[in-house]
């Protein structure tokens, strides 16, 4: 007798998603190697992919935990510039591209892990607009640091310096980070392949976290933080654990995007930034890490998109998101597709009683 | 005597802020929202009063108003356009659809005004102001700054304090339901919260490319974040608050400025705010609301 393999609403709806990643990568992998992309569309393929980390990992924040982080893009950078440094100082050791991506995208994890970590410690003890406010405060004083900072490479290893160069070079040594200039002549290693895989990990990690002992905790200290304390969660330490797991992502997430040109600078990750990627996030669905995908990819050719709008492009971009928020939460369009999809759900025959609206922005399908 | 130039520099750049971080913590208190909008209305109340001045010659005065008026009646516009159909609905959507509003404002200014910086003519001259024999000069739009600050602040406390409107709007920000029940149109109390947030942010908006006379579509997105910084610095939601936080931020990050380093200065600011919010979490003057369960 055939063993049922039964499959729980969870693993169902993730197993839907790497679904469709998957799909996504092939379809577009054969439209690149058979060369019927436009090229620009192929130019957005990797920072799609980094936009899709970001958004996946912000999810975990904003969803998940339920904290509104207002300063994601700070991690990106602080990975960005710390993987990128490895990889230009590894270049004369580490022959293969691939592996110094590999590399940088591990140092960049570890390091925005650490930033995640001291920046969480202070910024966990406060709640709601206030916590938003510090991740964003957070996010512009390392945007500041990273604009005043000095990193050269020479025989002698690594130099740093603040505010001004000071890190005096031996003959043949190599400035790496130039203050506001950023970091120039980078060897673009990120490729679409890179950033796929990358995601997939993002996306393995997130799904089994959430859908774990852990991830159990987490949510509910959303739901309830005052309950699931009084029954013994430590709300710190889980806190903690979503906060540093998603800055960490966010740090695999800069190399992925910064090794996609030849120069980058700090102020690429800023607020504007940041609120880019709650964009996503919001208009995905909260918690919904396929919606996270999709909204960071349609918003990410959006603007390209509207290139034959050239100048109102902007304008009718910020107008769309407006209008997708007004119509996603207009209650009397809320009860027409709840009436629609149970009409559709008794006409298939199956006779499941209707889902109650998840309160709190379970995801806008 | 360069300390007290650079404390009352700093003021002037606090009470800019204040009047700004006005704007955000009524608008905060009564709806429960953040709207980051408020910094580009700013910027289209600079270029109102920019083009009133300067394309169309009137007096300064009339200019002013003229923004106070435009900025009022978008203000109104905004809140019943994008934010009224969005009451019940969850508060990260009302921020998205704010930061869409904000990104609205800016493109439109650089559809209808282009990117191209504007100088921005001084609305009270250039003249400066000697005190002891010369030693300290301060400029009239220094002078200016501070003295509408205060005025705003007294007529804002009166108004709050004294007037059936200001009654009604602290009822509201209090618990909505209840003043609902008590007679109160909660609907119209907000539009009026909206339009003197969006022409208080006119009146600073003015004051701030006055003393920075460089106005771009992007002009009001740094000093709203900062302002935003003043009013949760100062604890979210009080009116004192906001003012106290204003200015101390405009004094610490002209002094950063001054001792520290220019550069680092914003990253100075934002690590006094981020000390203090651990010491009081809920601002300078925020009430703690304990939690019941």
């Amino acid at each position: 007798m055939k063993k049922k393999i039964t499959l729980t609403k969870y693993t169902r709806s993730s197993f839907l998603t790497y679904g469709l990643v998957i799909a996504a990568y092939v379809i577009l992998q054969s439209m690149v190697l058979t060369g019927s992309i436009t090229s620009s569309l192929k130019g957005m393929l990797v920072p799609i992919c980094a936009y899709a980390v970001m958004a996946v990992s912000l999810n975990l924040t904003v969803g998940v935990l339920g904290e509104l982080s207002l300063g994601h893009a700070g991690f990106m950078s602080v990975g960005a510039f710390t993987g990128v440094i490895a990889a230009i100082a590894l270049e004369g050791i580490v022959p293969m591209g691939w592996l110094r991506l590999v590399i940088a995208m591990a140092v960049g994890a570890v390091f925005a892990a650490v930033a995640g970590f001291l920046i969480g410690i202070p910024v966990l003890r406060l709640k709601g607009d206030y916590l938003a406010i510090v991740t964003l405060a957070f996010g512009e004083i390392i945007k500041s640091v990273l604009n005043n900072l000095y990193v050269g490479v020479d025989g002698d290893g690594l130099h740093f310096s603040l505010l001004s160069d000071r890190t005096g070079l031996a003959a043949g040594g190599r400035m790496i980070v130039n203050g506001p200039m950023g970091i120039t002549g980078i060897t673009k290693l990120s490729t679409f392949t890179a950033g796929f895989v990358l995601l997939m990990l993002t996306l393995f990690i997130v799904f089994n976290l959430v859908n774990s002992r852990t991830g159990r905790a987490i949510k509910s200290i959303r739901d309830n933080r005052i309950a699931a304390e009084s029954v013994g969660i430590n709300v710190t330490k889980y806190r903690l654990t979503a906060f540093v797991t998603s800055a960490a992502m966010a740090g695999a997430a800069g190399p992925l995007f910064a090794m996609n040109y030849s120069n980058i600078i700090a102020n690429k990750f800023d607020f504007n930034t940041s609120i880019l990627v709650l964009v996503f996030v919001v208009l995905g669905g909260l918690g919904n890490m396929l919606g996270s995908i999709i909204a960071a990819t349609a918003l990410t050719i959006l603007p390209e998109a509207l290139r034959q709008f050239a100048d109102y492009r902007m304008l009718i971009y910020a107008i769309v998101l407006i209008l997708v928020m007004l119509i996603t939460n207009n209650p009397t369009l809320a009860a027409w597709t709840q009436s629609a999809r149970d009409k559709l759900r008794r006409a298939v025959g199956r006779k499941k009683p209707a889902r109650t609206p998840a309160e709190g922005g379970d995801g806008h399908e | 005597m360069t300390f007290l130039n650079y404390l009352l520099s700093g003021i002037s750049l606090g009470s800019i802020y204040a009047i700004i971080a006005l704007g955000y913590t009524m608008v905060y208190g009564i709806a429960k929202m953040l709207n980051f909008a408020h910094g580009d209305v700013i910027m289209v109340g600079s270029y109102i009063c920019f083009f009133a001045v300067s394309r169309f010659g009137l007096p300064p005065v009339v200019g002013v108003l003229a923004a106070m008026a435009v900025c009022t009646v978008l203000g109104i516009l905004v809140e019943r356009l994008a934010y009224k159909p969005l009451r019940a609905a969850p508060s990260l959507a009302v921020l998205i659809t704010a930061i869409g509003v904000s990104y609205f404002l800016q493109n439109g200014a650089q559809l209808l005004w282009t990117p191209n910086p504007k100088v921005f003519p001084s609305i009270v001259g250039n003249g400066r102001l000697a005190l002891f024999g010369g030693q300290l000069t301060v400029s009239h739009v220094t002078l200016v700054t501070i003295a509408s600050c205060v005025v705003i602040m007294i007529a804002l406390t009166l108004f709050t304090g004294h007037t059936k409107m200001g009654k009604a709007m602290r009822a509201c920000s209090e618990d909505k339901g209840a003043a609902q029940l008590m007679g109160i149109n909660v609907n119209s109390t907000i539009s009026v919260t909206f339009a003197i947030g969006s022409g208080l942010a006119a009146v600073a908006g003015v004051l701030l490319c006055s003393a920075y006379p460089n106005l771009v579509p992007t002009t009001g997105s740094m000093p709203g974040i900062k302002a935003f910084t003043a009013a949760v610095f100062g604890g979210i939601g009080s009116i004192p608050g906001a003012m106290l936080g204003g200015i101390l931020l405009g004094v610490i990050e002209i002094f950063a400025k001054a001792y520290i380093s220019t550069q680092l200065s914003d990253a100075v600011v934002f690590a006094v705010l981020i000390f203090v919010l651990l010491v009081k979490p809920a601002g300078l003057l925020g009430k703690k609301i304990s939690e019941k369960v």
